[in-house]
This record gives structure tokens, C-alpha cells and sequence, in this order.
């Protein structure tokens, strides 16, 4: 699979570079596009992203690291998010999350090595009502126990 | 060209509309909202269009945005007659049909009493509902939000023709001032205010805002109105750039909701079409264009100057605020900038004038305000009532309680930079103010119950650690406070609590909150400072246990 | 320019419009502590040590005067418990990450912060940006940036840049107050581009350029 989506993906990233080539202010447009294409942002890409686009390469990692929606490496198949929103926490988010990293093997930000998984928690996703909430892949699953959620991971291959 | 080059052309197309509608004619709104859609409402809207089809003319299907009511979705509800319909299956679809279609109602999927068992079938009898003022979101079950038609069916934009029409900038400027209309993204600062000070900055160029970040945790109000009634919040907005004098406009929302981006370039792409935005608009002579722009992922890009440095595309590093981004913003520009819920009032202050608003609400909090209620509470949903409104109401009235038959052991309000209260307080009015003095200011509006089982210091533990990862790290006070502070509620809650503890985290709390450079770490230290005002006990009882000494 | 008179710690100070409080009061003579501030660059506001009370229209507010314009008729206090107590708290907060930094130190003293405080975390860096900031703004190579943000946020020299530009330059690591960034140099070179430092054609004899490391010495225990 990644094969095909690196042919695919070069030909995304030129497109993207070469539309946003000059203008420094479009900076995080432009990463934030790659980023949707790539699903991460290799540093030789990065690079080619500041000398196209006129900032500095420090400046293009700065960014790349300070924004939690950019990733410096590579993602897995499957997104899983656990909503880290205060509602989620106080219905048992936090149980929700232990399960899935016992599952998956993997803490929030990591990959694992067959690049099926990548576990992220964090951001209120704003369905306060069906928490606590699993999204895989944006697929929303609501009013989750740490069992159910066992059963969602594993229909993922 | 656009459609329209004329107010009068515009009415002329409303009535067109209206006429073309049956208010007789069944409709059937089903709701697609953050929840709901969570909850394959899409599948049931699918199989309700499947089985409308066939039936031709007879019956509508409209997909909307928020009901509101997001507990207990997916939401439908049936015109004439504002039949409510909850937990509705594609199974169900059917029988609805076949009930619509004689005038007739599905009796087991109406509201039922969770005590009595007493039923409720329209909107003014359910409970949820029949507590609620709802002059913002009211119009959601109503409206198509890929439909600009719909909005121009309930008398959207006759605001925006009004004013282009009747009133010079001064004058709608003067109107929203008199209303008294405060921020509804947690500042509650006076925006006819803010107007007036970008007005009056000396550039020409000028901008205007959306703050759609909704960042605060548990707070869905927002996504649920900007999803929704897109339209409703631009309308606000052009009408406030006309007062302002601004030439742009940007909308800031967030990246991670399809459906919401969605229906927002629509709304622009409509809006523009239909000669609403752009050049000369409505023969005004005024112009006006609007971008949308994203958030990447963080907090602190809700924070007005860091969004603003955002939409520049530097890093959303948040200026002190004696640079006042309404006289230098945007690339130094006065830019204004109002939440999604300030700028949805606006249409409704200059079409019913700013006496009627003030009829509405507190001495000094007027109008309504949408509260995303949640937690351990049994209704949990999007709900709107008037300020001033005791927190009782929200709680028990519109909110059926706490869930699993606990008790109620804290409200909290504000999200990571807000406060709790205890539930003895729950007959305070909902208040900019009053609430600010109690500790637990409104915020964007997120009310969170807690009940008996909730341990406040993991409460204060995790909003604190939700707050060290969204900090940029740019000043000491916030990066290197929050983090002795969470270090510090880790070990009590850990059960390592040391003497001292409680004072370290006093001296903590007051630093930070004077010596931050923007309300992120300012106010990081709110909720554990009203932790130690109501419930210190528990604090001090843990840090007790853990070295062993007699509380 | 206009002529602004503002009161300083009791005394009447004459400025121009456009200056800092900062400015004015470092004109007039006045001392006010600062760890991030550097006269060839912006003014960042990050440390917030310069913070200052200020009496304006009625209205006491604490703000950095590293940035806060000097305004007419305004009284500001360069020290009080509140300022004293903030000043106390930040240094102890970063002596947790350098608790032996000699500026830090002597502030320790002045303003009675305890070293042990809080926990030690000892990352020697304390965000002051004067690095990043330097080789942004004045030597415009930005060999040298921010990463990540929050409590993790760190300084990192670009291996590709650095080892292009950096060691002919060094001038960073004499505005360092904790010694950190060349020794974050140095780490990232033996890391990244050992043995491949890019040094002038000429012998560094030759060109009278002399190494502008700080000779580190050995701390007491």
C-alpha cells in the first residue's frame, strides 16, 4: 500500500509546492495540505517546502513541531482518536484510553511497527453527548466501554 | 453578476419563495448534528429520503443542522405541528411516514417522562425544549444548511437589508451598542465597544473576524450554530463590517469537522452568488470579502492575537494585550474580532432594535446565551435561555438532573480556564458577572455537571494537564508554572501529597496569573483557585492521608 | 518627538515617545532585572523578570516593561512585594533547569529564591530565545529554532544549517546565560556532521578568530 500512495503522494506534494512557491505566508497552508495528502511530513519534504516558499528551514520545523496536526512520522492505516474533552474524561475516557493502548500496544502519539495503528487522545471533538467517544478513521463510535472498543480495534486490520 | 443587485430584488425573491411553500405540506427534519451524526442520523435521513421518494410531492425531507437536544438523538422532528421524534432508527422510518401522512403520531418514540412516564409530543410541551428561549438556535430544525433558500424562508438577510438599506454605520454601530451586547467566547467584553475602537483606528484597511476555534473543552454550541445556520453568523458579520468600515472578512474555524467546512464554503459560494458578499452589495455600495481559514490542531489559536498571528501563517503566539488587536491585528490592520454567538446576534438587534434586546436577559448580561450542557447529566445537548436564568433551571429543568440517580456534587463552567461550584450555589442566575464572582465565569458556555463520585482534585489534575499541552511555551510564568502545578496534583492524586503543597500551589496560582502573557496562563490557575475556595477539604484531606498525619 | 514625563520608583523621568518603560527607566538610571531582553533585538516579553506595576488612570496592572510603552503621567513601581514575589517565583522556577546559571544566581540572591524549591528538571535551557532570536533577526540564518511547544519546548540547532554557518560564527554562545546552546552545538555536531565543521580557508591562527566558547569550570557539588 505505500508504494502506491508514494507515486501518488510525490505527485500531490509537487502540485502543492508549486501552488503555494513564493509566498512565505502560506506557509502552514501549504504543510497543512501536504500533511492531508501525506498523512506526514518527511524532513526532504520539508525541506523542499522552505526553499520553494522562501522561509527559512528552521523556521518550517518550528512549525511542522509546534502543531499537533502535523506528523514527523510516518502514520499508521488506521487513525484512532480517543476524545480527550472534559465530558469524555469525567464518563471514563480515561479507562477508554487504557484498553485501547493495551490493545494497540501504543501510547498516544505512536505508530506501531506494521503501521496499522496510530493512537492520538487529545482534542474535545464537540459530541459531548455520546462520550466517551472512539473515532477510527473518522468513523464515530459513542458511549464506549473499554470491551466494546476491544471489538472495534479489532475489526481494523 | 450576482442574482440580486438590489434590496428590492432580494425581497422580491423571498416572496417568491414563501409563496412557493405549503406550510401544510409535511416535512420531516432530521437532525445532523455532531452527536446525531455520531450516530448514523445519516442512515436514517438516507431511508427517509428512499421513502419519500416514490410518495412525490407529498411529503418533504430536510436534512439540518444541531436540534439541540443531543442526548437522546438521532433528532427528528415533523411540521406541522413541531412533532418531536428521538432515538430514531432507519426501522422507524415507515411508520413514521405512513403516521405523517394521515396526521397521525408514532406514539413510542415521542418524549416520555423518566418519573411520571407522562408523554410530550410537541416541541413547546417537551421539557428539554419548553424551558429554553430559542431565538438563535430555534431556527436549526428549520433550515437546510447547503440551502440558502431556507434561510431566506425564515427572513434571513432582512437584517443585512436593513441596515444597507435604512441605517448609515454609525447608526447600526450606535444600535448594538445600546444593546449592551457582550462576548460570547468567554471575555464578555462589550462588542459595540471593540466595534467602535476598529472604527476609529486610523488605517483604512481594516478587518473583521469569526472566531469559530470553539477550543474550550465541552463547549459544542458553536460547531452546533456555524454548522447549522452558517448564514445567520455571516449575515452578522457583513452587518458588522458595514458598521466598521472594514473591506475583509475571515472566518477561523476548526480543520478536524467535514461536514463544517462543508457547509461554510457553501454558504460563501451561495452568499456570493446571490450578490450577499463581494463587490457593491445590494446596490449599497458597500464590499465585502471573506476567506476561511483553519486552525492546525491547538488551543491557543482561539486566543483572538495568536489567531490572528495564525492567520498571518506565523505560529500562534499570542501578543500582551496593550498592542489591542483592534487598532493592530491582522499584518497590524485593526482587525475585530467576535465569537461565532456574538455575531449570530447580531441580525436579530437590528431587525427587533436594541430596546427589544434589552428587554431579554440581566441588568448587565442581556439577550439569551447558548449553554452545551454535559456530564453527568441526564439531557445533555446544546440549550438556550435567557441571561439571568438560575443555574437551577439548566440543571434540573431543561437538564432532567444528574444521571443514575446521583447527586449533584459540583457544576462547572469555563472548560480548562473556568471554575466549579458546589451544588448549594446552583440558585445563582446565569450571569457574566455574578458568575465571575463566584469564580465560575460562563466562558464560551460549556456546563459541566458533576456528581457525587467525581474526585476534584483528578478534575483539577486534568484540566491542568490539558492546558500544559496546549500552551506555546513562549513565557516562563505558563510554561514553567503549569508544569510544577500538574507535577504538583500528580503526586496528590498519586497519593504522594507533601506538606506544603497546598501553599507552593497558592504561590503558583498567583504568579501565573499576573505574570502570563495571555489569558491561557492567566487563567490556568482558575479552576484550582475555586477548588481551593469550595472544596479544599478534599485537597487537604489527601495530601493528610498521604503523610500520614491526622487530618 | 514628543516629550513624555512618567514616574519612576518617585522619580520624575523625562522620555521620548515611542520608548519602553524599560528604555526609559534604563536612561534614567534605574535598574529593572532581565534575562531575555538584548538591545540589537526585538523586545520578546518571554521571561517576564522586567515586570513592572503600573498606575494608570486609576487602575494598578503588572506588565513587562521590556514592551509596554512609556505613556504620560503614569507611575510605575520597578519593585513591591507583588513585583518582588513574581521576580522570586520565575527565578525559582528556573533554577529548577540551572540551578547554578551565574545570572540566575545573582538574582537568586537579591530576591531570596530558594534553588530547591521546585522539582529539578535539569535541561540547563531556560527558553530565553536570545539564540534563536540572534541568528533570526541580526545574522538572518536561522541555524538555530524553536521545537515543539509547551513545557517540552526545546532549542535545536538545524544540522543542516549549522554546519554550514556555525562555527564560524559562534556569536550565540556568549549570550547564552546557562551555557547551553554551545553545548547544544557541540552535541549536535558529534551527532550529526562530526568532524565536518565548516572552518574558514585560512588557518584559524591566521585569522585572529578566536573561539568564542566559554571556558566552562567546574561546579562545587
Amino acid at each position: 500500500m505505500s508504494k502506491m500512495c508514494e507515486k501518488a503522494c510525490e505527485k500531490d506534494i509537487d502540485g502543492i509546492i508549486e501552488k503555494y512557491r513564493g509566498q512565505p505566508s502560506s506557509l502552514i497552508h501549504a504543510l497543512v495540505e501536504i500533511q492531508h495528502a501525506n498523512h506526514w511530513l518527511p524532513r526532504e519534504v520539508m525541506q523542499r517546502v522552505a526553499d520553494a516558499l522562501e522561509v527559512p528551514f528552521g523556521q518550517v520545523l518550528q512549525i511542522a513541531s509546534f502543531y499537533k496536526t502535523f506528523s514527523l512520522t510516518p502514520k499508521g492505516r488506521h487513525e484512532v482518536h480517543v476524545c480527550g474533552g472534559m465530558t469524555c474524561h469525567l464518563r471514563g475516557a480515561a479507562k477508554l484510553l487504557e484498553k485501547v493502548e493495551e490493545v494497540t500496544g501504543l501510547k498516544a502519539g505512536e505508530t506501531d511497527a506494521e503501521s496499522r495503528f496510530t493512537v492520538e487522545s487529545g482534542a474535545c471533538l464537540g459530541s459531548c453527548s455520546i462520550g466517551p467517544e472512539l473515532i477510527v478513521d473518522g468513523k464515530h463510535y459513542g458511549r464506549m466501554t473499554p470491551d466494546k472498543a476491544e471489538a472495534v480495534l479489532n475489526s481494523y486490520k | 453578476m450576482p442574482r440580486f443587485q438590489s434590496a428590492a430584488e432580494l425581497e422580491a425573491y423571498r416572496a417568491q419563495i414563501l409563496a412557493g411553500r405549503n406550510p401544510a405540506k409535511p416535512c420531516i427534519a432530521v437532525c445532523a448534528g455532531a452527536a446525531c451524526d455520531g450516530m448514523d442520523s445519516a442512515a436514517v435521513a438516507a431511508a427517509f429520503v428512499a421513502a419519500a421518494a416514490p410518495l412525490g410531492d407529498k411529503i418533504e425531507v430536510r436534512t439540518t443542522g444541531c436540534h439541540g437536544y443531543c442526548e437522546k438523538g438521532p433528532n427528528v422532528v415533523v411540521t406541522p405541528g413541531d412533532i418531536c421524534y428521538f432515538e430514531v432508527q432507519p426501522t422507524d422510518v415507515p411508520e413514521i411516514i405512513a403516521a405523517t401522512l394521515k396526521g397521525e403520531v408514532v406514539e413510542r418514540l415521542v418524549y416520555k417522562d423518566p418519573n411520571t412516564g407522562a408523554k410530550a409530543v410537541h416541541m413547546h410541551e417537551v421539557p428539554f425544549y419548553k424551558h429554553q428561549t430559542r431565538l438563535l438556535i430555534g431556527d436549526n430544525p428549520k433550515i437546510d444548511p447547503m440551502r440558502i433558500d431556507d434561510y431566506l424562508a425564515v427572513g434571513g438577510y432582512a437584517a443585512l437589508v436593513k441596515a444597507l438599506s435604512e441605517m448609515t454605520p454609525d447608526q447600526v454601530l450606535d444600535e448594538v451598542k445600546k444593546a449592551n451586547l457582550r462576548g460570547r467566547g468567554g471575555g464578555g467584553f462589550p462588542a459595540g465597544s471593540k466595534w467602535e475602537t476598529t472604527k476609529n483606528a486610523p488605517e483604512k484597511t481594516k478587518y473583521v473576524i469569526v472566531n469559530g476555534h470553539e477550543g474550550e473543552s465541552a463547549a459544542f454550541m458553536d460547531r452546533a450554530m456555524l454548522t447549522g445556520n452558517p448564514h445567520k453568523i455571516l449575515e452578522g458579520l457583513i452587518i458588522g463590517a458595514y458598521a466598521i468600515g472594514a473591506q475583509k472578512g475571515f472566518m477561523y474555524t476548526r480543520h478536524d469537522m467535514p461536514l463544517l467546512e462543508k457547509h461554510v464554503r457553501n454558504a460563501l459560494a451561495q452568499a456570493k452568488e446571490y450578490g450577499l458578499l463581494g463587490e457593491n452589495i445590494l446596490g449599497s455600495g458597500f464590499s465585502l470579502e471573506v476567506e476561511l481559514h483553519f486552525d492546525v490542531g491547538i488551543f491557543v489559536s482561539g486566543e483572538s492575537s495568536a489567531l490572528m498571528r495564525s492567520i498571518e501563517g506565523n505560529p500562534p503566539e499570542p501578543r500582551p494585550k496593550y498592542i489591542r488587536t483592534s487598532v493592530s491585528g491582522i499584518w497590524d490592520k485593526p482587525s475585530n474580532l467576535n465569537n461565532v454567538e456574538t455575531w449570530a446576534n447580531v441580525p436579530q438587534i437590528i431587525s427587533k432594535g436594541a430596546e427589544w434586546f434589552t428587554s431579554i436577559g440581566s441588568e448587565k448580561s442581556k439577550g439569551t446565551k447558548l449553554i452545551s450542557l454535559s456530564g453527568n447529566v441526564v439531557n445533555s445537548g446544546v440549550v438556550e435561555v435567557p441571561m439571568g436564568t438560575p443555574l437551577r433551571t439548566l440543571v434540573f429543568d431543561i437538564g432532567g438532573g444528574v444521571r443514575d440517580g446521583k447527586t449533584l456534587k459540583a457544576i462547572h463552567f469555563g472548560g480548562a480556564m473556568g471554575g466549579s461550584i458546589p451544588a448549594d450555589l446552583i440558585d445563582a442566575p446565569l450571569d457574566f458577572d455574578g458568575m465571575s464572582k463566584l469564580g465560575a465565569p460562563i466562558g464560551a458556555g460549556g456546563l459541566l455537571l458533576m456528581d457525587e463520585d467525581t474526585d476534584m482534585v483528578e478534575v483539577a489534575r486534568y484540566l491542568m494537564d490539558f492546558l500544559t499541552k496546549e500552551s506555546c511555551g513562549k513565557c516562563v510564568p505558563c510554561r514553567e508554572g503549569m508544569k510544577q502545578m500538574l507535577q504538583i496534583l500528580t503526586r496528590i492524586t498519586e497519593g504522594k501529597g507533601k506538606q506544603g503543597d497546598i501553599e507552593r500551589l497558592e504561590d503558583l496560582i498567583q504568579v501565573t496569573g499576573v505574570a502570563s502573557l495571555c489569558a491561557l496562563g492567566k487563567t490556568s490557575g482558575d479552576p484550582l483557585k475555586s477548588m481551593f475556595r469550595y472544596f479544599k477539604p478534599e485537597y487537604e484531606a489527601r495530601i493528610a492521608a498521604a503523610s500520614g498525619e491526622p487530618k | 518627538m514628543t516629550e513624555i514625563v512618567l514616574n519612576i520608583d518617585g522619580q520624575d523621568v523625562k522620555a521620548k515617545a515611542g520608548m519602553t518603560v524599560l528604555q526609559a527607566a534604563q536612561q534614567a538610571g534605574i535598574t529593572i532585572p532581565t534575562l531575555c531582553h538584548h538591545e540589537k533585538l526585538e523586545a520578546f516579553g518571554g521571561c517576564r523578570l522586567c515586570m513592572v506595576e503600573v498606575e494608570s488612570r486609576g487602575w494598578t496592572s503588572y506588565v513587562v516593561s521590556c514592551l509596554y510603552p512609556v505613556a504620560k503621567d503614569i507611575v510605575v513601581r520597578t519593585r513591591s512585594p507583588k513585583v518582588d514575589n513574581i521576580r522570586k517565583v520565575l527565578i525559582e522556577e528556573l533554577l529548577a533547569h540551572a540551578p547554578d546559571a551565574p545570572e540566575l544566581v545573582k538574582m537568586a540572591e537579591e530576591y531570596g529564591a530558594d534553588r530547591n524549591r521546585f522539582e529539578r528538571e535539569a535541561s540547563f535551557c531556560v527558553l530565553c530565545g536570545l539564540c534563536v532570536r540572534y541568528c533570526d533577526e541580526v545574522k538572518k540564518k536561522n541555524a538555530v529554532s524553536f521545537f515543539d511547544n509547551g513545557s517540552v519546548r526545546q532549542i535545536a540547532f538545524v544540522p543542516e544549517v549549522a554546519k554550514k554557518e556555525c562555527w564560524e560564527c559562534q556569536e550565540c554562545f556568549a549570550l547564552c546565560p546557562t551555557s547551553y546552546a554551545q553545548a547544544a552545538y557541540l552535541l549536535t555536531e558529534a551527532l550529526a556532521f562530526p568532524g565536518q565543521r565548516k572552518t574558514p580557508v585560512k588557518r584559524a591562527e591566521d585569522l585572529a578568530l578566536k573561539s568564542r566558547m566559554i571556558p566552562i569550570t567546574p561546579v562545587a557539588m
